[in-house]
């Protein structure tokens, strides 16, 4: 099952790409599990998405990092948000 | 009973004014009305755009939760969001935010309330495009001190 990871905001640059899409294997079971698969071969990347401020949503419900995450379709890696 | 919650996220210039006469035309029951709007400022004249992004879904419904928290605290006759995404030039408004009460403290309170939720809890990110480049605009440490206010 193909999962699409999203980036917002100055994530984007960070990661590079606004999304990608990923088959996740079953051993990733945490938001925290999820950003060191994401970012194995990346420490910039690790280290922006490991910042506390980051908020993270799973099939858009904010998670916890230490959250079970099952088979999630969408993970959205958010920064501090800032409307109005 | 909590009134009416309307909530909008455009992608195109939208003309507040209208939006202003529309609420208020449409809450003629309401003895206090209080309207803000905020609009892409240009300081310096250097400024050439504001790019707003928001998350399709998740953001609507975030601004959702956040109107009808403010109806169920206030006894709000209505109360309009409207928030701008996409490519907007100075002048240009971002947001509109309307509250319809009996009173004014109401009206006052809840749109005060909208605004601190909006900058710092609704999904949306700001990249301010200048003359001498872009930047991220990251919310200010009073925005989320702002927020605390109505605990």
């Amino acid at each position: 099952m193909q999962t699409r990871i999203l980036f917002f905001g100055a994530l984007k640059e960070a990661a590079g790409v606004s999304e990608r899409m990923e088959a996740l294997p079953s051993s990733v079971t945490t938001p925290d599990m999820l950003i060191e698969y994401l970012a194995a071969d990346d420490p910039r990347l690790m280290a922006a998405l490991q910042a506390p401020s980051i908020r993270i949503a799973v099939d858009q419900e904010i998670m916890q990092r230490d959250d079970i995450i099952d088979a999630p379709s969408e993970v959205a890696f958010m920064p501090p948000f800032s409307g109005g | 009973m909590t009134g009416k919650v309307e909530t909008d996220i455009c992608a195109a210039p939208f003309d507040a004014d209208a939006q202003a006469a529309t609420f208020r035309e449409g809450n003629p029951a309401a003895g206090a009305i209080v309207i803000f709007m905020g609009q892409v400022r240009d300081e310096n004249e250097t400024v050439t755009a504001l790019k707003l992004e928001h998350y399709p879904g998740f953001t609507e419904r975030s601004i959702d939760a956040i109107a009808r928290n403010a109806a169920e605290r206030w006894a709000l006759n209505a109360v309009r969001v409207c928030h701008r995404v996409g490519d907007l030039a100075p002048g240009e408004t971002i947001v509109f935010v309307a509250a319809a009460a009996a009173h004014r403290r109401a009206a006052f309170e809840a749109a005060d309330y909208l605004m601190d939720y909006l900058k710092s809890e609704a999904p949306f990110w700001k990249q301010e495009v200048t003359v001498s480049g872009t930047r991220w605009i990251e919310p200010k440490e009073q925005d989320i001190k702002d927020k605390t206010r109505w605990r």
